[in-house]
């Protein structure tokens, strides 16, 4: 079976790639899809419980939560996908580098990455961010900084499989170079892999993002992210269970989208690894 | 076996050096120093003022000589002085919250082992059935569920709605007046929460790693030899199976203590634990960098201890380690 049969036969595959795609629709089409502007304040109708006007309800400074949750679509794709992006770029150099050259270039950077491993990574991320000042892009670094220790075990691991292949051998036998090898012949055929962990990757930094912005020190207020709806859940948990629910059911879902994408494509990628 | 352990503990060390240049390089590098902190806020400091707080603190100092100093300081078991207005040492400070912490990390370790493991095993034996599936949709939302939101559902429903349990601290206001029997009680309803909500993350990842490595294990030759000579199913799966497919998962313990630390700076603050989560929240945002670096260390010192104790009981339960 070729790729995409396995990847049409998998009914959670297609859900997966289903709601990820909705999450696309729905952040390139928040302007127009955002019934009230996210930002617009109403002194006087604040924490109202949803009604057929807001459906989820109005936020402490009388926002509507619904606008707000779509407008924070946007947040967490970009995050996603910056820090993700971040990791797999370090992840896969290293890796890449390790995997191919072997020897001490290796060792420095598995001992590199062990250190990273074996670290609080949450408390390394806090501690960061809130010296410098939190905003959305020292979180999508920071997040993507500390995230590429799996992507370059990967590589690695798909490098030294790959190094002495004949592919391999060919290409130095007509003189590439070292970097030639690396970057056209060795790494798209690690690509598959890199996809995977990019997918679950994404899922992972959407994680840690609305965590930070929840403690208050990820995204900040105004502007509108799943994880900072949230902290007006904590603070008003006993009176506004509408800002505590529907935000972290937006996250869940998109998690589980992503996971599943991923899960997917390793499936279908590679039969072997089917459980 | 006391050589090996020595090993471990002699690698340690460049790790544990490697985490604080790590952790002290990039904190120092960071824009914005503690003394912004008390200097903006006050009118009357002057840059005088500012430049002698700078001093008191060595942050005039090149980075390295700071970072030398700090090691100096260590090896003494001094980890410094907080900055905070109280200004009291930071190890005293981190040592009246760390048994908190460490209470329910191992609280938490215990109930995921009790969980996960029955878990995984039996969803690897009775693979498919239904059983099995519940247990994977668990399994797959319990990777893709924010923590944090789960506790605060949790607070909505059993804390607000039900009134069963407290939803903030580990004691009553009256927990002095009480009965020791009552006192015991009052304690177990504050952790019940929190506690399922710092292992509810690990629970997942074990239970599926149980499930894969059990049916690994179950593919193998010797158990089919088991099956062969006329061993009970009940004997093959828990006296050959299970011990084969028990080892790997320690490994996996130790390496799930990182995210359990990282983890008890959410829940602790969510669930207002005097512990060393909320501690670091709290000197993280009033850049108090001595007792920040005190609990970095901290941190990276109880993942290390736990991955070595990992390590050693996977040596005394797999005698083929020890041998390579």
């Amino acid at each position: 079976m070729n790729f995409w049969e396995t990847f049409y036969k998998n009914k959670l595959v297609l859900t997966g790639s289903g709601l990820v795609l909705l999450l696309l629709l729905i952040s390139l089409l928040a302007p127009w899809l955002a019934p009230f502007d996210p930002g617009q304040i109403d002194l006087t109708n604040v924490l109202a419980s949803p009604s057929m006007n807001h459906l989820f309800g109005t936020d402490p400074l009388g926002r509507d939560v619904l606008s707000r949750m779509i407008w924070g679509a946007r947040i967490s794709l970009k995050v996603g996908f910056v820090a993700t992006g971040v990791a797999i770029i370090i992840g896969t150099i290293l890796g890449a580098l390790a995997g191919y050259y072997g020897g001490w270039v290796d060792s420095v950077i598995m001992r590199f990455v062990d250190i990273m491993l074996c670290f609080p990574t949450f408390f390394l991320i806090l501690a960061v961010i809130a010296f410098l000042q939190p905003s959305i892009w020292n979180i999508m670094i920071i997040i993507g900084l500390t995230g590429w220790m799996g992507v370059t075990r990967l590589v690695r691991a798909d490098f030294i499989s790959l190094r002495e292949r004949d592919f391999v051998q060919a290409a130095r036998a007509i003189g590439a170079g070292d970097l030639r090898i690396i970057f056209l012949h060795i790494l798209p055929n690690a690509m598959a892999s890199i996809l995977v962990a990019a997918t679950l990757g994404i899922a992972g930094a959407i994680l840690t993002e609305s965590a930070l912005s929840f403690l208050g020190i990820g995204v900040q207020p105004p502007t509108p992210s799943w994880g900072n709806i949230l902290t007006a859940g904590y603070s008003y948990i006993d009176i506004a269970w509408w800002l505590s629910l529907y935000p972290g059911l937006a996250i869940l879902i998109t998690v589980v989208g992503y996971n599943l994408l991923g899960e997917g494509i390793r499936d279908s990628l590679d039969p072997r690894l089917k459980k | 076996m006391l050589k090996y352990i020595g090993k471990r503990i002699l690698f340690m060390i460049p790790l544990l050096l490697g985490i604080t240049i790590i952790c002290f390089f990039v904190m120092h590098l960071a824009p914005g120093s503690p003394t912004d902190l008390q200097t903006q806020m006050n009118p009357k400091a002057s840059a005088q003022m500012k430049e002698r707080l700078q001093t008191l603190y060595e942050l005039d100092k090149p980075i390295h000589v700071q970072y030398w100093s700090w090691l100096k300081k260590i090896s003494h078991g001094n980890l410094g002085i907080s900055f905070s207005s109280d200004h009291r040492p930071v190890t005293a400070k981190i040592m009246e919250r760390l048994p908190i912490t460490i209470m329910i990390e191992f609280l938490s370790l215990l109930i995921i082992i009790a969980i996960a493991i029955p878990l995984g095993v039996l969803s690897a034996v009775h693979q498919n059935s239904l059983f099995d599936k519940i247990a994977g949709v668990f399994v797959f939302i319990g990777f893709a569920i924010p923590t944090f939101w789960l506790a605060l559902l949790l607070m909505i429903f059993f804390g607000i709605q039900l009134g069963w349990l407290p939803i903030s601290g580990l004691r009553s206001l009256n927990y002095e007046y009480l009965t020791p029997w009552a006192q015991f009680v009052d304690l177990t309803k504050h952790l019940i929460l929190p506690l399922f909500i710092s292992s509810f993350g690990g629970l997942a990842g074990l239970s599926r790693y149980m499930r894969a490595n059990m049916l690994e294990v179950i593919r193998q030759d010797y158990i089919m030899t088991a099956r062969a000579k006329g061993m009970s199913e009940r004997d093959v799966i828990y006296k050959h199976a299970l011990r084969n497919a028990l080892l790997p998962a320690i490994t996996i313990l130790g390496l799930s203590i990182p995210g359990l630390i990282g983890g008890s700076v959410i829940f602790e603050t969510i669930f207002a634990i005097p512990g060393m989560g909320q501690l670091f929240y709290m000197v993280v945002m009033a850049r108090d960098y001595p007792t920040v670096m005190g609990i970095l260390l901290i941190g990276a010192i109880l993942t290390l201890l736990g991955n070595l104790i990992a390590d050693v009981a996977y040596a005394l339960a797999d005698p083929r380690i020890r041998i390579s």
